[in-house]
């Protein structure tokens, strides 16, 4: 094992996206070009984001902030651009538009929600 | 007034200073585990050589009522005094006064000490303890900063800075130990952030403790924003003046030398290394069979630890050494091992200090994370400060030096002076496992049996290319040694580049990948 004699803090909050741990994790192996290194891995590798292929019918706020207005309802049916809700952040008010023409087929948040960065705000679906 | 009376209130004057936010303040820092900013200056330098200035200074803000206010010293301490018998620079904020806040006249202070140890080509260790900004001076405060990270600029790479966070240290005030060369931090006494836990709350509703949020142990392990973690302040000291003993004065000295020294480490160095290049060891312990007296003053232990930093000595002389750590992450490059060893390859370039490399690496660590974190850029800083590095620079290749990171760890092509490899050496474009699969992928899909085809055809590559006398044979490796050489063959490269001395093309600077 890495020698770490130093006390340990608690870093649970680090490990807030549970992670499903492979098998080859919990061996700790490092694969290199195919071939398996026996070795220990560190706090960070540990809670590495997996990536995850993005979904274009969901629309996730690209910074934390408050939901100030929401102008569309489930069901609607909106053009590129109009605007569907206002997200404040950094004391700015960001105009978050639809990305295609397209219908709201949920909205899960609320006129004064506070959210994190990556939540996923509205989901919609292309409409020809 | 009689010549006595007139001392006696002098000595009544500077008492007073002294008491700083007075008894009541005093003892709210003790009970926080906090020493005063006096009380560290004189753990730190030697005894009695401490003098301070400017205590008599007073801030200038009238604004809310501060007009009325009497700050001691203004919250921060300045003054030179000795270390080992050299000179330092110091300052250390004073919490008890007014948070340690920076006003104006306290960021006079603290510039007029930094501008003093450029002068003098000194080094300069600053001790932060603040609440911040004195809100009550307004844009005064902001402009002291300035002022502070400016200097701390100018004088990177010409005198040794080094930051001390023993206390708070918020907003925007962390950007000047980020531009020094050492950080300490200290646990449950340090915090560095930006946006503290207050911010947070109100803007995402998180809750997090200071020091979840910017601890210690956080910055030591995760950000890479402290060089050296220690779990008391008298811990830290020793630290600090352990790493003074490694390091020049200033950009025109060679470190102190010291006796000569022996290595004592037990294990014989042959037995470190396992035969099996899959299974992992300890690199410090080829560190510490190798350096005098088996020393080894690790930097940045906890972040990164797959690549491992640090200074030894040999032959009394201070010297860098680089290391890919096969215990950790299989001792793979990574974001944040290449911005690690870059830091360090750049600041012994800046300080004469020759670098000696021992490399064992599979290559970059594969993974989308790794990819979209920009290892392209991240990794092209550890190829740029070993290229741009004029001191000496000395590798050893023990096991594995395959690909882009056989390159980047200091290799012929980048200028190194000496590239030594132990008969264990593998210099390959890849490791035999992933070349076979390239190179005889036909011939495994076609056999009867695949894989023993594939075991075949990896043992075939292995006979062929995992060794060091391909490399060898075209001049990229001066000479293959037996593991039990090491020592003196780097103690001799060390002797013969003493002299060194090689220009680059005239330029303002470079531009490094930052």
């Amino acid at each position: 094992m890495f020698r770490d004699h130093r006390k340990n803090t608690d870093f649970h909050h680090f490990n807030q996206n549970e992670r499903i741990m492979t098998d080859q994790e919990k061996k700790q192996v490092i694969i290199v070009h195919s071939a398996q290194y026996q070795t220990t891995y560190n706090k960070k590798y540990l809670n590495r984001k997996v990536w995850e292929e993005p979904n274009f019918n969901h629309i996730k706020s690209y910074i934390p902030g408050t939901i100030i207005d929401i102008l569309v309802k489930e069901g609607q049916i909106l053009d590129e651009g109009e605007s569907i809700l206002v997200l404040e952040a950094m004391k700015m008010h960001n105009d978050i538009q639809m990305p295609f023409k397209g219908k709201i087929l949920k909205i899960n948040v609320e006129k004064g929600q506070k959210i994190p960065k990556s939540f996923v705000m509205l989901e919609i679906e292309p409409v020809e | 007034m009689s010549l006595k009376r007139n001392i006696l209130d002098l000595r009544k004057r500077k008492d007073q200073v002294r008491l700083g936010g007075g008894e009541e303040a005093i003892e709210k820092q003790a009970a926080m585990g906090k020493l005063t900013a006096r009380e560290r200056i004189h753990a730190i330098v030697d005894e009695g050589s401490f003098h301070e200035y400017d205590m008599f200074v007073e801030h200038v803000g009238t604004d809310f009522d501060m007009g009325n206010k009497v700050l001691a010293g203004d919250g921060v301490v300045i003054g030179t005094g000795t270390i080992y018998g050299s000179s330092v620079c110091l300052y250390a904020q004073d919490f008890t006064v007014a948070g340690g806040s920076l006003g104006l006249m306290h960021s006079r202070k603290i510039t007029k000490i930094m501008d003093h140890a450029l002068k003098m080509r000194v080094p300069l260790i600053g001790i932060n303890d603040s609440g911040g900004a004195r809100i009550q001076e307004g844009v005064n405060s902001l402009a002291g900063y300035g002022e502070i990270f400016f200097r701390n600029t100018l004088s990177s790479g010409v005198i040794p800075q080094i930051s001390v966070i023993l206390g708070p240290c918020a907003g925007g005030a962390v950007y000047s130990p980020a531009l020094t060369d050492f950080v300490f931090v200290v646990e449950n006494i340090s915090k560095m952030f930006i946006t503290g836990p207050a911010v947070i709350k109100s803007v995402l509703g998180e809750d997090i403790s200071m020091e979840a949020l910017g601890g210690a142990r956080v910055h030591a392990e995760i950000t890479g924003n402290a060089h050296f973690y220690a779990l008391s302040e008298k811990e830290c000291f020793e630290q600090i003046k352990k790493l003074i003993t490694y390091i020049p004065w200033n950009n025109t000295h060679k470190a102190k030398a010291f006796p000569p020294k022996e290595p004592k480490f037990k294990t014989k160095i042959e037995n470190i290394v396992p035969a099996d290049a899959r299974l992992p060891y300890d690199i410090r312990d080829i560190i510490k069979s190798i350096s005098d007296g088996s020393e080894f003053f690790e930097i940045m232990e906890l972040f990164a630890a797959n690549i491992v930093i640090g200074f030894g000595r040999m032959n009394g002389e201070t010297v860098g050494f680089v290391a890919n750590q096969p215990l950790v992450l299989a001792g793979v490059l990574d974001c944040d091992s290449s911005d690690k060893a870059a830091r360090f390859i750049r600041y012994c370039n800046a300080f004469n200090i020759p670098i000696i490399t021992l490399e064992d690496m599979p290559g970059y660590l594969p993974g989308v994370d790794q990819e979209h974190a920009g290892v392209i850029r991240h990794g092209a800083k550890i190829l740029y400060a070993y290229s741009e590095a004029t001191v000496p620079k000395i590798t050893v290749i023990i096991r594995k030096a395959y690909g882009g990171g056989y390159i980047a760890m200091n290799s012929r092509h980048l200028r190194a002076d000496f590239v030594f490899a132990w008969p264990t050496a593998e210099i390959a474009v890849m490791g035999p496992e992933g070349a076979a699969n390239i190179v005889f992928r036909k011939e495994i899909l076609e056999a009867a049996d695949p894989e023993a085809m594939r075991q075949q055809k990896i043992q075939e590559y292995k006979d062929k290319f995992a060794n060091p006398y391909v490399a060898a044979s075209k001049g990229y490796i001066d000479e293959v040694i037996e593991p039990h050489e090491t020592r003196k063959i780097l103690l001799h490269a060390l002797q013969i580049s003493a002299g060194k001395d090689v220009q680059g093309p005239s330029k303002k600077h470079g531009l490094p990948p930052f």
